[in-house]
């Protein structure tokens, strides 16, 4: 019906109107403002079991590293070859940190690297995750870009490029959450703390993991449509639009989901 | 018109199951809407008679109960204590969600939004179908939980944790609470799909010359609701997601320290179930205006109508549902307020709270205006279009008593929240929906409904109502608990056996006064009085149709739109309405002002003025003098 045909986008000058949309574009704005919702009651509602809990006082933070680097350095030039969870928490759980009544500090916990075993590398890899999915949303973007442009083969190549952030994106994902588990997190137990850390780092990491799983997903699906013309044959590209706002979303979210589970 | 003829191509040949089954006409959708609403609220309301029984006559054993929910449940034709609350819970979910939301809002949503803007259908009727039948698997699923061994859920219909949490808590927080929330999640989803589908139909399917300011008030009281719903329906997503967890995988999010008679002391530590309250009721209170808006929006526009005046301070009520709408989001601390909140918290709550009286007192004073020396017809949907605005105010006022922290601490779950709540929420909505029904009967099926049969439905309806919900909030004050099985042994509540015996009888007459209406609706569908075109004689575009309800709406054109919707016995005009599509000859066109124009035959059709909050302020103080 509305078909609204997209001009050449004066980027510098605030290109088009967001207010000028058809009303599938719309549509998305709409789910993604609903969708903003859930997440926020799922961080909402860690902020409130986390605030019950005390954190570790942050000018204990940097000594707790230094001992635990210490401590992982010499564990592993003694030969230790067996998983880091055995070894290195019961030291600090003496220290009060990783106890059952202290919420375990981010750094502590997620400071592994793959390959890189026995070395302390406080959220390097989840800072490359980070990285990957913003570089990922970068993509989307000349991908829409492309499709302003109606430029079939710019927007193969860079959806192409998307979705292997996205994959990669996901991969990380998986090995942060094999890590986590071999260290004997479960939803009902936690090695570095209180067990709802794990529950809450499950379920928000992994809500998150299935909307980038679902985007994806879409993204293939456009990218197929897009190999098989459909979107030259429309005479525009709205729907690369429509999953790039998805995607951006999504990335946005992990920039939360990141902020509140690792950094603070 | 271009997208017309495609729509002619496309909907030439219909099949039964394409029209009335797999239909993606917003017009079918509506009443597959509504009469899945009606046969939920039958069963909640016959689920309300049966546990009233029990209140009535604790003693007295029912051959029909015990023939009706078998020998487990009704035992020597007495309810079972578990089973009464499970009614209760069934019956408060039910009437909420399956009947106030789903079956008020996606009924009058999909048969008003796009008549009235003048749209061929919705935005996608694709998302539409689906928002029913996922509405419809809902309900299939809650009511498949009636079936289970161990019974539905009985936590009551705000499923606090721990009762819901741990499947062993009591027999109900088994199977019966993994269907109810299964069936949530379903209706959040049908929920969403509604809204967006609503929201994106009114911003950008408005024919030409409807400008917002032009809606008529249902549309801007349902896109509202569309608004609130699909804010805080995904935080009920989110709170049940939860729940799911700890029921499910292990989790402790709103469990610590609990012992259990039957397991021992169980090993979740580290949640509270106050945060699900607080998720819970970030729904659960925009849920209450979600309910009442598009009732409150039927009533705007049937009291004008049958007044034969134009709604006094549109703008107001515009306004005043804005301000209800963004109100309901900060107040839900008031459900609360015995939680242990903060005292500096709830006294937050309280002040908010109060706020949202002075919007609701302004729609209620509007409607009062508008029926001030009006040129009333009272048509059935009138009849309950008043009883609304009754029910709005003697509800509104007892929730300035609940929305005081000190006196909600007295009154906190006694009767008085149950006769609050039915009588603002549920009476005054039901009542809505009611006279929405009679007002575009017509329009869903060609027929008029029985006028006499509707005045016996309207009188016998409003009389039992009051004598059901009234009494409550005195036993409220004198602290009778609601939730209770049974007062028999608990003689210091002996004084109120008789109330309740008047109420259950009072319940039963309300029942069978519905009976008359189910004859009424279904009978007029087939043998009513032929409507013709516009039998109200409103301005609305609904009634351009044509009589032959088609897929596209209008067979031409879409008509163009010269006013607003509430142009009623304006002194410059023949006859005492004036379609919005009619186009003026020489009638000055203004926006708000509705007073005697100067007839200017050879003045030029004046550009409309932009609206801007200014403009909207400044026609809203013009006097609307008739």
């Amino acid at each position: 019906m509305s078909t609204q045909t997209i001009s050449k986008s004066n980027t510098w000058k605030g290109g088009n109107s967001p207010f000028n949309v058809s009303y599938g574009k719309l549509m998305m704005w709409i789910f993604l403002l609903s969708d903003a919702f859930t997440f926020s009651s799922l961080l909402i509602g860690y902020g409130a079991i986390r605030y019950s809990f005390p954190s570790t006082p942050i000018e204990q933070i940097d000594e707790l590293q230094l001992s635990f680097a210490e401590n992982v350095q010499e564990k592993f030039a003694n030969g230790a070859d067996a998983h880091h969870g055995e070894f290195f928490i019961p030291a600090l759980r003496d220290s009060g940190v990783f106890s059952e009544f202290q919420w375990p500090s981010p750094d502590l916990v997620f400071n592994h690297f793959p390959f890189a075993h026995g070395l302390h590398l406080p959220l390097i890899f989840v800072s490359l995750m980070t990285l990957i999915l913003i570089l990922s949303s970068v993509t989307m973007v000349l991908g829409v870009e492309a499709g302003q442009r109606g430029d079939k083969n710019e927007v193969t190549k860079w959806m192409f490029w998307t979705i292997l952030g996205g994959f990669a994106f996901l991969s990380c994902q998986a090995w942060e959450w094999t890590n986590f588990i071999t260290a004997g997190a479960t939803p009902w137990s936690n090695p570095y703390g209180p067990p709802t850390f794990a529950a809450l780092f499950f379920l928000v990491t992994g809500f998150h993991g299935f909307h980038v799983f679902s985007g994806v997903v879409l993204n293939i699906v456009i990218f197929i449509n897009n190999i098989n013309g459909t979107y030259e044959r429309r005479g525009h590209y709205e729907m690369v639009e429509k999953v790039g706002l998805y995607w951006h979303f999504v990335d946005l979210v992990w920039v939360f989901v990141f902020t509140f589970f690792y950094l603070i | 018109m271009s997208s017309s003829v495609a729509h002619a191509d496309h909907h030439h040949e219909e099949t039964f199951l394409s029209k009335y089954v797999f239909s993606m006409d917003h017009k079918m959708i509506s009443k597959q809407f509504l009469i899945t609403g009606i046969i939920m609220g039958l069963i909640g309301m016959a689920m309300s008679i049966a546990f009233r029984l029990q209140l009535a006559y604790p003693d007295t054993s029912f051959p029909i109960l015990e023939w009706f929910f078998g020998s487990k449940w009704a035992p020597d034709g007495k309810l079972d204590a578990g089973y009464y609350m499970a009614l209760v819970t069934m019956h408060g979910t039910i009437m909420v969600f399956y009947v106030l939301t789903a079956g008020l809002s996606g009924t009058f949503a999909n048969l008003l939004l796009p008549l009235q803007i003048g749209a061929r259908d919705m935005a996608s009727p694709f998302m539409n179908m689906l928002s029913y039948w996922f509405f419809l698997l809902s309900s299939i699923v809650l009511l498949s939980s009636l079936f289970v061994e161990t019974g539905p859920a009985s936590g009551g219909w705000t499923i606090y944790p721990p009762l819901s949490a741990l499947p062993k808590a009591m027999p109900g927080s088994g199977m019966g609470m993994t269907l109810w929330l299964t069936a949530i999640v379903l209706f959040i989803v049908s929920s969403l799909l509604g809204g967006i589908n609503y929201i994106s139909t009114v911003l950008n399917m408005r024919t030409k010359g409807m400008s917002m300011t032009r809606l008529p008030l249902t549309v801007w009281a349902l896109f509202l609701t569309a608004v609130l719903g699909l804010l805080s329906f995904p935080v009920l997503l989110g709170g049940g997601l939860l729940l799911l967890f700890d029921r499910g995988f292990g989790t402790s999010f709103y469990l610590s320290d609990i012992y259990l008679g039957s397991a021992g002391a169980l090993e979740h530590t580290g949640g509270s179930p106050i945060l699900f309250q607080h998720l819970f009721w970030f729904l659960g209170h925009p849920e209450v205006y979600i309910i009442i808006m598009p009732a409150l929006g039927i009533t705007s526009e049937i009291i004008a109508v049958n007044s034969r005046k134009p709604i006094f301070g549109y703008t107001a009520m515009v306004i005043s549902l804005m301000g209800i709408a963004f109100l309901s989001f900060i107040v839900w601390g008031h459900h609360m307020f015995i939680t242990g909140m903060n005292p500096l918290l709830g006294a937050v709550f309280l002040v908010t709270t109060l706020i949202i009286a002075v919007p609701s007192a302004v729609k209620t004073f509007n409607y009062l205006a508008t029926l001030w020396r009006g040129n009333i017809r009272f048509t059935n949907a009138m009849m309950f279009a008043i009883g609304l605005v009754s029910f709005f105010i003697s509800g509104g006022l007892t929730g300035i008593f609940l929305g005081n922290a000190t006196l909600d601490i007295q009154l906190h779950d006694t009767y008085f929240v149950v006769g609050h709540f039915h009588i603002v929420m549920g009476c005054a909505a039901i009542f809505g929906m009611l006279a929405g029904i009679y007002h575009w009967f017509p329009k869903m099926f060609g027929r008029l409904m029985n006028k006499p049969l509707g005045y016996i439905h309207f009188w016998f309806t409003f009389i039992s109502a009051y004598l059901v919900f009234f009494p409550m909030h005195f036993m409220g004050l004198a602290g009778v608990p609601r939730r209770y099985y049974a007062f028999t042994l608990l003689p210091e509540y002996g004084v109120w056996f008789d109330v309740n015996v008047v109420m259950t009888l009072a319940a039963i007459l309300g029942g069978i006064a519905q009976i008359v209406f189910l004859y009424n609706f279904f009978s007029s569908i087939f043998i009513g009085k032929k409507s013709g075109t516009n039998p109200w004689q409103a301005n609305t575009l609904e009634w351009t149709t044509p009589e032959e309800r088609i897929h596209g709406n209008w067979p031409g054109e879409i008509p163009t739109v010269y006013r607003w919707a509430y142009d009623y016995s304006n002194p410059a005009y023949d006859e005492d309405f004036m379609m919005q599509n009619v186009p003026d000859e020489g009638v000055e066109e203004e926006l708000f002002e509705t007073s005697k124009t100067k007839v200017n035959k050879s003045a030029k059709k004046p550009k409309p003025e932009a609206v801007t909050l200014f403009t909207l302020i400044k026609n809203w103080l013009k006097p609307n003098t008739i």
